[in-house]
């Protein structure tokens, strides 16, 4: 299972970003940890608008099953949705924290937007 | 489909647009009043899209409304083979391909129709998403003719060239700017024969001032300032009009009669008829600082 | 931390004005302007500007006449009339779509990212500040805006501040939308006349649909009386809460007129209820 954070820094121990779209990095995991790749978002961050769109079509690419992040907008979410992503949302501490969250079943998957569309 | 190039629209007697940096200078004011006192002569464009104003002070009586729409895409998926051309071409992230669907977003869409037409499957066709209304019908001689963005809209040019469309030839046009100085504001200037600038007498009027004159400057259009509330401040407005050799077209000083009377929604000429000379007198100056740059047929457009 | 924006629908409220004053009553923040087309608080708060970026806010095309044929499928194909019968693509008009670059046959269109603004980050008497100024004419589509408040939160974050207040964009356009979505709430502030009431309402209607909590408040309130009664009353219906009236003072413009915030310099009656106000948005906000 490939698993994508969101978060501020380059690994496990950074804080969870809570934003999905305009996060400064993204990590693609496995489910015990393994780094598999440490996405730099800046192109989204600076993008005009649907960056949560083209993050979300950034992990679809990367065949990512499960997003781990704060918020995240309805664009963003009718993206992932119809990439098959599972979101989790709500997420906050350490990357490892969330993670641990997950394997441990601690976790909701989202079935809706939990943010209005936004910039 | 081109609707405005920034050359001048063909055959109309005068294309006048009223701005300000600023906004709540009493642009709308200076607009309507202005439109008032040339009555059937005149015609009155709202291109304050977001914000409009001028039917609160004019009253028309509204005769017609129209939808005006965007062309967003709409995709046949019989004919989508999923190459993903559509989501690569896409600037504004509308549209893409996620495994086998055809996502689009229509409120992302900027109608450029590069999908449409780039598609080489020739799967996508365009339906429209609405942007606002347009309106149109008279205030007693006056013809008036207003756009409305819907609310949540992000995107104002569109309805600005439709109501810069209905702009009719035999009238002279006073278009009402929105405030500031960005692209709402320049697509509603562009073409005009001369724009009046609404400022006040404070550092914010003249800083914005400053910026909606620079921000017209490319187009090359005659300028004039009515300085609004002209007693409540400082003197800077007029000094920077003699530096840039801009014509002060008017002062008109703070009257509390005044603006109770816009608080009612009534005309600045209605709640003070004495300022009907000067808004004649500034028509009169507008006519002849503007008729010095229009020689010979108007070039028609594109 | 919290997030306060300042809006007003319609232009000339008093925004701004107010805005200063509650710089300067409110306790550790970060200060934001988003009022990047025609930025008005650093005349009233006097920043002194610590760093400075450019900004490029989007793609323009520029077409490059060594390669051109003047075969025309650009011109055909543009939506936005934005290029000349000479083959000049206007800056102004661009939208940045790209189709041009993607029907011309000689490949003579090329897609720029010219700077179109500037942000800064200032320290000014009343705490940081985050701003930023559009080049006139530039297309103003709320991504400066965006930039300004991850700016000014990213600030706040750093230096631990409690509050990140907003002087929030005129209308109920793009910027304004940039400015308020994800806010923790909206202060709209108006004027009791029907053009002020009028885009009170739109203004709160945009804000319903982002579901953020809204309060009102009425600037020059003795204007008239009556209409400052409809726009309470309207308020009210809409869930927003009233905050206060601010009587009309000539104080304000003594003030503005010398640089100065209402709320520091004077304490006339438009001080006094701005303080009053201050104190009600501060115990709902925070």
């Amino acid at each position: 299972m490939k698993i994508a954070i969101t978060t501020t820094g380059k690994d496990l121990s950074s804080p969870v970003d809570p934003r999905f779209g305009r996060a400064q990095y993204i990590l693609i995991l496995d489910q015990d940890g393994s780094l598999l790749e440490a996405v730099d978002n800046s192109p989204n961050v600076n993008a005009m608008r649907g960056a949560g769109i083209q993050a979300a079509k950034l992990l679809a690419d990367r065949r990512v099953d499960v997003l781990m992040t704060g918020h995240c907008g309805p664009n963003a979410f009718r993206t992932l949705n119809a990439a098959g992503i599972k979101v989790v949302i709500e997420q906050s501490g350490t990357v490892r924290e969330a993670l641990d969250r997950l394997n441990r079943g601690e976790v909701k998957f989202a079935d809706a937007a939990n943010v209005e569309a936004h910039w | 489909m081109p609707t405005l190039p920034t050359s001048r629209l063909t055959g109309s007697i005068m294309i006048i647009s009223v701005a300000s940096g600023k906004g709540g200078t009493g642009k709308t004011t200076v607009a309507t009043s202005l439109a008032a006192i040339l009555g059937s002569r005149a015609q009155l464009l709202d291109c304050d899209v977001e914000e409009p104003n001028c039917h609160i002070l004019m009253r028309p009586e509204l005769q017609t409304s129209e939808v005006v729409s965007v062309p967003v895409p709409v995709v046949d998926m019989e004919k989508c083979t999923q190459c993903g051309r559509c989501g690569e071409v896409c600037r504004f992230s509308a549209i893409l391909v996620i495994g086998t669907e055809v996502l689009t977003f229509p409120e992302l869409c900027h109608g450029c129709g590069g999908c449409s037409l780039l598609c080489p499957e020739k799967a996508i066709s365009e339906g429209p998403r609405e942007l606002g209304v347009l309106e149109t019908g008279f205030a007693g001689p006056v013809e008036f003719v207003h756009g409305r963005l819907r609310v949540g809209e992000a995107m104002s040019p569109p309805l600005i060239r439709a109501v810069k469309a209905k702009i009719k030839s035999e009238k002279v046009a006073i278009l009402d700017a929105p405030p500031g100085a960005s692209c709402p504001v320049i697509n509603t200037v562009s073409g005009s024969d001369f724009i009046i600038m609404v400022t006040e007498p404070t550092p914010f009027g003249l800083h914005d001032l400053r910026i909606a004159v620079e921000a017209v400057s490319h187009l090359n259009i005659p300028l004039g300032v009515v300085l609004n509330r002209a007693d409540i401040g400082d003197r800077e407005v007029q000094r920077y009009c003699d530096e840039m050799s801009i014509p002060l077209l008017a002062e008109i000083p703070h009257d509390r009669k005044i603006a109770e009377g816009y608080a009612r929604g009534d005309l600045l000429v209605t709640s003070a008829s004495e300022y009907i000379t000067l808004f004649l007198g500034m028509y009169a100056d507008i006519k002849r600082l503007a008729g010095n740059r229009i020689t010979g047929p108007r070039k028609a457009t594109a | 931390m919290k997030e306060l924006v300042i809006i007003s629908g319609k232009g000339g409220t008093g925004k701004t004005t107010l805005a200063a004053s509650f710089a300067y009553l409110a306790e550790n923040k970060v200060l934001a302007d988003c009022d990047v087309d025609a930025a008005d608080l650093h005349i009233l708060v006097h920043p002194e500007v610590l760093h400075e970026e450019t900004f490029r806010g989007g793609v323009k095309a520029c077409i490059e006449s060594s390669r051109c044929v003047a075969c025309g499928l650009c011109r055909d194909a543009c939506r936005f009339a934005a290029i000349s019968q000479d083959f000049e693509v206007s800056h102004f008009l661009c939208e940045g779509c790209a189709v041009c670059f993607h029907v011309c046959p000689e490949d003579a269109v090329i897609l720029e990212e010219p700077v179109n603004g500037r942000w800064f980050i200032s320290e000014t008497r009343f705490g940081p500040m985050v701003h930023a100024a559009l080049l006139p004419g530039e297309e103003n589509s709320g991504k400066l805006v965006a930039l300004v408040r991850n700016q000014a939160r990213v600030l706040a974050t750093k230096q631990g501040r409690g509050l990140i207040l907003v002087d929030g964009a005129p209308g109920v356009g793009c910027p304004v939308i940039s400015s308020v979505t994800g806010a923790d709430h909206v202060v709209i502030v108006t004027e009791p006349t029907l053009s002020g009431l009028h885009d009170m309402d739109r203004a709160l209607e945009l804000v319903r649909g982002f579901r953020i909590p809204a309060s009102v408040i009425v600037n020059k309130a003795d204007i008239n009386p009556d209409v400052a009664d409809s726009i309470e009353k309207r308020a009210g219906e809409s869930g927003a809460k009233v905050l206060g009236r601010i009587p009309y003072d000539s104080a304000v413009i003594k003030a503005i007129v010398q640089c100065r915030c209402v709320a520091e310099e004077s304490y006339g009656p438009a001080s006094t209820a701005i303080r009053h106000v201050w104190d009600r948005l501060e115990a709902d906000v925070l």
